[in-house]
């Protein structure tokens, strides 16, 4: 199991360190500087909205995630099961619940200010509406605007659906934020918002697609975790995240011309010897341990879904200047999670193809039913359409309890031997025979 | 020179070894119960599987006279027994000496002459009993191991003894049954053969000159041929066994998997998944399989292969050993009664008692209770054996289904009652066309498929990266 050594830092892994700190140092005295925090969810977030009211967004699955990193998760899961939430129930739900039980101090340390206003944009999650249940009732009197996704059963978004979801913004959401904020909503502001946006997405769009050189420059999902960070959260929009996009593609451009493998926390990947499209999201608890189980095997992922919650926009979405609101419910529905089971093989399949990967892994989160529900039928899928060898792993989001190292690597190790030979085997069958 | 090939399989529960020859043939088996010190379970599995081969040898290289003489067959069969009796008395000298240590280690006084006694005295009730059981055969497939066989003679010879000495008998039994079991030795092929043969020589002069009425005249006449003849055995027999003795055996290349594969003493190249072998083997077996179930004693695997017999992807359970072979000996252990004896006696099932428990250890409770409510036991065994399968059934759902041939591997294959609710289950699931496989050797298809992949050279060699492309052997 890896110890801590030096982990070589980029200027991008800086930059974002930087803009993290701040953000959190921003929260940490909201209260006291008078800005109003509002508490929403990563997939089909309102950044630019929120942030147009000069307001500060919070994502609780994003603090459960940053305590799973930082080993906190298991005794807030612990407290959180304590007052009766059961063994099933998603654990960043638990994790987030118990470190508000716990003074909701912050991944950073940092108290983090209580909501002024509740916004649940559920996208393709039902326990993001039950989560907010809960909060509504740990914090008695907050405002809760509701804006419901419309989940792409048809595989299409229609222009019903987004005069549906426009409406409950002008109707219901934008109300809310004027009366929380005690702005008036600015319209030109957030479009200009949204054309920082849409250069920081052409940009992540080019480093993620980065991974179909050969050698792939970047890991795109332990590392990629980290690319969408800026775009996902609170920096949508802003131009510190257009700065930040523009340092890591650099830096990408540059390990393109030099022909480098990715950058890991144990080193640099010198050789690259599978190419992976992983569905599902990462284990955070044990998150250094899992990379290096790939890394010490050579593996590299050239495609990830976990990367695509927060926005798919390797297909071409942009936010829309010219038309925010309705871009903003575009953007909603077009979100992963929100897509239909068809639409996801679809989208997995050209990935496999276009990043020419050797095979196809699934890391099956035990608590988190959005994305197990229709795995096996993805993978078999996979398996027929493309003919490559296809994994499954499972483990957790953040409880430690269901991470087994030695079960995941047995199962990790039988995959990777089975990729390499494919390989030979598939390579001695191409030969005349001696 | 004649080339072999070795394949170990340190699985949970049992070690197992396998030779190959250089046309895939399985020439020699080897099996031990897998223990704490992985290495000696691997050592005496791979021991045992080289004697074995000698034997295969020293068969196939009489095939020619066999026809003329008939009694070489049973004469082998009995010098194998023999062969494997005379190993036994060295480890249980061995066990013997080591008890009397740890006697006179922990215990003082009379209590420790008493219990000294005790020891001498079972020793000397069960050794003979063993042997001769070894040398007629009649060990059955009910004990395997040399811990197996051992305990069962001694803890029924305690428990004659008065109740006093129980605690200090089992004391020495625990302390002294893994130093004995944990101890490689290195048998000497030709030296252990040797005695084998002049037990055998002891074995046939003491037989009686007719035979009780009930025994079929066929074995009489066998009998009296080999009294008549091997009290001396003819100088063709022992030379073919002298030379298989001085066989120079080479292992060009080996193989190791199972969950132990890691803390084998093996280079890291030649160490594989078991997934892989398992599914080798299988494929190498039966070609046209495309579906291997492998229930494992600590985990159940679901694994589809193609026509080449690599593996295209595998659904496992790790995590619930209700779908497992330790659930049986769990279960054996609630009943009292050995592991092999459970199929036979779930086979009795008029019916099948629904067992809801999915857990191994409540299974126990619930079988208590069932018991209580007067459900026979056999039809308890019935539906604990269902239940397994059903498990089963669901892991190959989830890895993709069958679509033609099927095909059974690990210990569990062994056992009657499995395979008839598998054969069952399947058939209802996915159509009475499924061809099923299953191998007498079923138990030892990990270690072929490792055995095959050392004969092809095949290396995975993981994570180092040697990159060297492997010629065909």
């Amino acid at each position: 199991m890896s110890e801590a050594k030096e982990v070589i830092k980029e200027k991008s892994m800086l930059i974002q360190k930087e803009m993290l700190a701040k953000l959190f140092r921003e929260l940490s005295t909201a209260k006291e500087s008078g800005k109003k925090v509002v508490y929403t969810f990563v997939p089909g977030n309102l950044t630019e909205l929120i942030l147009s009211f000069d307001m500060l967004p919070v994502y609780p699955e994003i603090n459960a995630l940053q305590s799973g990193m930082r080993k906190k998760s298991a005794a807030y899961i612990r407290d959180a099961e304590k007052i009766g939430f059961s063994e099933d129930v998603c654990t960043y739900v638990k994790c987030d619940i118990g470190m508000m039980l716990n003074g909701n101090s912050g991944p950073t340390g940092e108290k983090l200010p209580a909501p002024d206003l509740l916004l649940l944009s559920y996208t393709g999650c039902y326990t993001f509406m039950k989560w907010f249940e809960n909060l509504e009732r740990l914090y008695p009197g907050v405002p809760v605007a509701m804006l419901h996704t419309p989940y792409q059963e048809d595989g299409k978004i229609t222009a019903d659906q987004i005069a549906y979801m426009v409406k409950q913004m002008k109707e219901d959401v934008i109300p809310k934020m004027e009366k929380v904020s005690g702005k008036k909503f600015d319209l030109p502001r957030l479009s200009k918002m949204m054309e920082n946006s849409a250069k920081s997405e052409d940009l992540l769009v080019k480093i993620l697609e980065s991974a179909k050189n050969k050698p792939s420059p970047i890991d795109a999902y332990f590392a990629g975790v980290y690319y969408i960070g800026p775009l996902f959260t609170a920096f949508r929009g802003t131009q510190e995240a257009v700065d930040y996009y523009n340092e890591l593609y650099k830096e990408v451009q540059e390990r393109i011309r030099l022909g480098l493998g990715p950058v890991t926390p144990e080193g640099e990947l010198k050789e690259e010897r599978f190419r992976l499209v992983v569905e599902g999201p990462p284990n955070w608890t044990n998150f250094r341990e899992f990379w290096k189980i790939f890394y010490d095997m050579g593996a590299v992922i050239v495609a990830s879904s976990y990367t695509k919650v927060g926005g798919v926009y390797d297909l071409g979405f942009r936010h829309n200047p010219k038309e925010p609101l309705e871009s903003l419910a575009r953007y909603c529905m077009g979100c992963y999670t929100n897509m239909n089971l068809p639409q996801r093989v679809q989208l997995l399949e050209k990935y496999v193809r276009e990043y020419k990967a050797d095979g196809f892994l699934i890391n099956s989160i035990k608590s988190c039913n959005s994305f197990s529900a229709g795995q096996l039928m993805i993978m078999r899928e996979l398996e027929q359409r493309c003919g490559v060898p296809v994994g499954f792993i499972e483990s957790d989001l953040v409880d430690p309890r269901y991470f087994s190292y030695a079960n995941i690597k047995n199962r990790l190790e039988s995959y990777f031997q089975m990729l390499e030979q494919r390989k030979i085997i598939l390579e001695r069958e191409s030969q005349p025979a001696q | 020179m004649n080339k072999y090939y070795l394949g170990v399989d340190l699985g949970s529960t049992t070690s197992k070894a396998v030779i190959i020859n250089e046309h895939d043939e399985i020439i020699g088996r080897g099996i031990t119960n897998t223990r704490a010190n992985y290495s000696v379970a691997a050592d005496i599995a791979r021991m045992e599987a080289l004697y074995n081969a000698r034997f295969s040898i020293l068969k196939k290289n009489l095939e020619g006279e066999k026809t003329a003489k008939p009694e070489y067959n049973k004469y082998i069969t009995d010098l194998e027994n023999s062969f494997q009796y005379i190993q036994f008395k060295i480890r249980i000298d061995k066990l013997f000496h080591e008890m009397v240590k740890t006697v006179k280690s922990f215990l003082s006084g009379k209590l420790q002459g008493d219990v000294l006694d005790h020891v001498n005295s079972i020793f000397f009730i069960i050794e003979p009993k063993i042997k001769q059981e070894y040398l007629f055969g009649k060990l059955g497939s009910k004990n395997q191991f040399f811990r197996d066989i051992v305990s069962e003679k001694y803890n029924e010879e305690v428990g004659k003894a008065d109740i006093s000495l129980f605690e200090p008998l089992m004391t020495a039994w625990d302390k002294s049954i893994t130093v004995a079991e944990n101890e490689v030795i290195d048998f000497n092929f030709g030296e252990i053969i040797r005695k084998a043969m002049e037990t055998l020589k002891e074995k046939y002069k003491s037989l009686p000159d007719s035979t009780p009425g009930d025994v079929s005249v066929n074995f009489d006449a066998e009998m009296n041929i080999l009294k008549g003849n091997f009290t001396e055995v003819s100088e063709s027999l022992r030379s073919h066994i002298s030379d298989v003795a001085n066989l120079e055996f080479h292992i060009s290349n080996m193989t190791g998997t199972g969950y132990g594969r890691a803390l084998l003493p093996f280079p890291q190249e030649c160490i594989r998944s078991e997934i892989l072998c398992h599914a080798f083997g299988a494929h190498a077996v039966f070609p046209e399989t495309r579906t291997v179930l492998d229930i494992g004693g600590q985990d159940t695997k679901a694994i589809q292969v193609d026509k080449y017999g690599l593996v295209t992807s595998f659904q496992m359970n790790d995590r619930c050993a209700a779908g497992c072979g330790r659930y049986l000996g769990y279960i054996a252990d609630e009943m009292s009664i050995s592991l092999n004896e459970l199929g036979p006696m779930a086979m009795k099932a008029e019916k099948e008692v629904n067992i809801c428990s999915t857990c191994t250890v409540f299974a126990g409770a619930e079988l208590r209770e069932l018991t209580n409510l007067g459900e026979k036991r056999e039809d308890i065994l019935g539906g604990l054996h269902k239940a397994i399968i059903m498990r089963a059934m669901s892991l190959i759902a989830r890895s993709g289904g069958i679509f033609n041939e099927f095909t059974f591997t690990g210990g569990v294959a062994r056992n009657p009652a499995v395979i008839k609710y598998l054969t069952r289950l399947v058939k209802e699931n996915y159509g009475n066309n499924i061809k099923i496989n299953i191998h007498t050797d079923s138990i030892f298809m990990g270690a072929l498929g490792g055995a095959m992949f050392a004969r092809r050279n095949i290396q995975a060699d993981l994570p180092s990266v040697k990159k060297e492309k492997a010629g065909v052997n």
